[in-house]
């Protein structure tokens, strides 16, 4: 039987409340999406594995309307190919990690407005795996904060 | 340290060239700066070169002779011209050469820019998720300037609209034909709120400078132009730039607020000596923001500005006057060069039809790209 594979071993799955795996430095606290071996900030080797929050704001946001070139992945190549959100989302005071974003509808998107992670399904591989992808969605009642 | 002045300049037209190589282009920009110059390739003493689609800029040398000089290659994306003319200035100021040239050369296919993204550290998935995409960084990063400082898309089209303008006068230019506002509005969005009129796009093309050192330059030319400032800056933690997965909640400045701060500081003068501006308008929302970044004006007065056309040719602060990236397009490793060869025209007052009246004497280029690279240069009379 087919299974749900991850586009990257980025985000916990499969999970019933997944999360995106960041990395925090034990000295100064920056944080980095995905984990790396070095802070980002004071470049100490001193970072360990953070399950970022699942929720978060949009910070800016903006759509992909043409097919992003090769090796772009998704089912949705050449004429089958739906337009996609792409936004920052803030993390608590956290991080902000960039993200596709389940909405492509400018009128649906605004500044400041609550978001969640949800993991999609982007495309079947050769093997006949759904792969599934991390992607922000709006939270329903989320109105304009910013 | 010697002072340096740019000799003479030359520029390759920025377009679509068919079967002929980046090589050939690179060779006939340096034979024009030459010229220009009014020397030969032999008079020349070190070299730097820059270029993305090739991979090294110094087999030119078989094409304009084999003089042995040193010869080195720069590649720091967008701002790959800059800093070739940085490393041939430095040479001149620090006594390894008196004469030196810079050079930049590319030619891309078309559409937008993409290569393996582990060449620029970045993950594999990256790209499979359809995030390795520069345009709808600059679409993410507009989009909030607009929000918070009250810029309109007719702001943008007004962007664009002038910088195509000004190639229409320029015969080096890879788009010559004016696209009205509305027009530009109208075309399709490709990173929501911008269109596709609204970005350049990859072409093909060179351009090259001699520089001499400041005491000689009197020899070549009656019309040296100096080089004032010269200086590069990459993004800090806390800048949200192109080519990332991540940024910090507590926000930076782009690599360009802190470049030009550096260059003001380095040829003593402030924004308001400035009397002619290239900028990196990969689109017309860079060219908004980066009249902010450069200090020319408050974040939220371009809308102003655009409308009272402070920004023309015959305007107060002329930016873009042979049309920007917008209409000759970005051979990466050469589009800084061509900003400062129009400044060259503009300081000297040979830009012909495309001239910034009142005899300016202080010009301004700025170039940014990914990873969040910038550059400025300052030239005086």
């Amino acid at each position: 039987m087919p299974m749900q594979t991850p586009l990257a071993e980025v985000f916990t799955w499969p999970h019933e409340s997944p999360q995106l795996i960041g990395g925090r430095c034990g000295v100064c606290t920056a944080t980095a999406f995905p984990a790396q071996a070095r802070c980002p900030r004071c470049g100490r080797s001193d970072m360990s594995e953070l399950l970022l929050p699942r929720r978060g704001t949009l910070v800016t946001w903006t759509t992909q309307n043409f097919v992003p070139k090769l090796p772009y992945a998704g089912s949705d190549k050449a004429d089958r190919f739906v337009p996609f959100g792409v936004g920052l989302v803030q993390l608590d005071d956290i991080i902000r990690v960039e993200s596709r974003l389940t909405e492509n509808d400018p009128s649906k998107l605004r500044f400041g407005m609550d978001v969640e992670l949800s993991i999609v399904p982007f495309y079947v591989d050769d093997a006949g795996n759904e792969v599934v992808t991390f992607a922000f969605a709006p939270v329903s009642g989320s109105t304009d904060s910013a | 340290m010697s002072d340096v002045a740019i000799i003479g300049a030359g520029l390759h037209p920025f377009g679509r060239f068919g079967d002929k190589t980046a090589f050939a282009m690179g060779a006939e920009a340096i034979d024009l700066a030459l010229a220009d110059a009014g020397m030969t390739w032999t008079d020349v003493q070190f070299a730097c070169g820059g270029s993305w689609t090739v991979a090294q800029t110094d087999p030119l040398t078989g094409l304009l002779g084999l003089s042995g000089i040193p010869f080195i290659n720069v590649f720091n994306a967008c701002a790959t011209a800059a800093s070739a003319i940085q490393q041939a200035a430095s040479a001149i100021q620090t006594g390894v050469c008196e004469i030196a040239v810079a050079v930049g050369l590319d030619k891309h296919p078309r559409g937008a820019f993409v290569e393996d993204p582990m060449l620029v550290n970045m993950p594999s998935w990256y790209a499979e998720n359809g995030q390795y995409v520069t345009t709808k960084f600059f679409g993410m990063k507009i989009n909030r300037y607009m929000h918070d400082h009250d810029i309109t898309p007719r702001t943008l089209a007004r962007v664009a609209a002038k910088n195509f303008r000004n190639g229409a006068l320029n015969p080096n230019a890879f788009r010559r034909k004016p696209i009205t506002e509305d027009e530009i509005l109208a075309s399709p969005v490709l990173n929501h709120p911008l269109t596709q009129y609204m970005f350049c796009a990859p072409d093909e093309g060179a351009a090259a400078v001699v520089l001499a050192r400041a005491d000689i330059a009197h020899r070549y030319t009656d019309k040296p132009v100096f080089v004032r400032a010269s200086t590069i800056r990459t993004r800090r933690y806390g800048a949200y730039e192109v080519n990332t997965t991540w940024a910090a909640v507590e926000e930076d400045s782009a690599p360009t607020v802190y470049a030009s701060r550096a260059a003001y500081e380095q040829a003593g003068i402030g924004p308001e000596d400035v009397d002619v501006v290239q900028l990196q308008d990969t689109d017309a929302g860079a060219e908004v923001i980066h009249l902010a970044e450069n200090g020319f004006c408050a974040d939220g007065e371009q809308e102003k500005w655009l409308a009272e056309g402070v920004t023309e040719i015959g305007g107060r602060l002329p930016v873009n006057t042979d049309g920007g990236l917008i209409a000759n397009g970005e051979p990466i490793g050469a589009s800084g060069l061509r900003q400062v060869h129009e400044l060259v025209r503009q300081l000297r007052g040979e830009a012909g039809e495309r001239q910034v009246p009142g005899d300016p004497r202080v010009g301004y280029a700025q170039v940014y790209g990914a990873p969040g690279t910038a550059a400025v240069t300052i030239l005086s009379r």
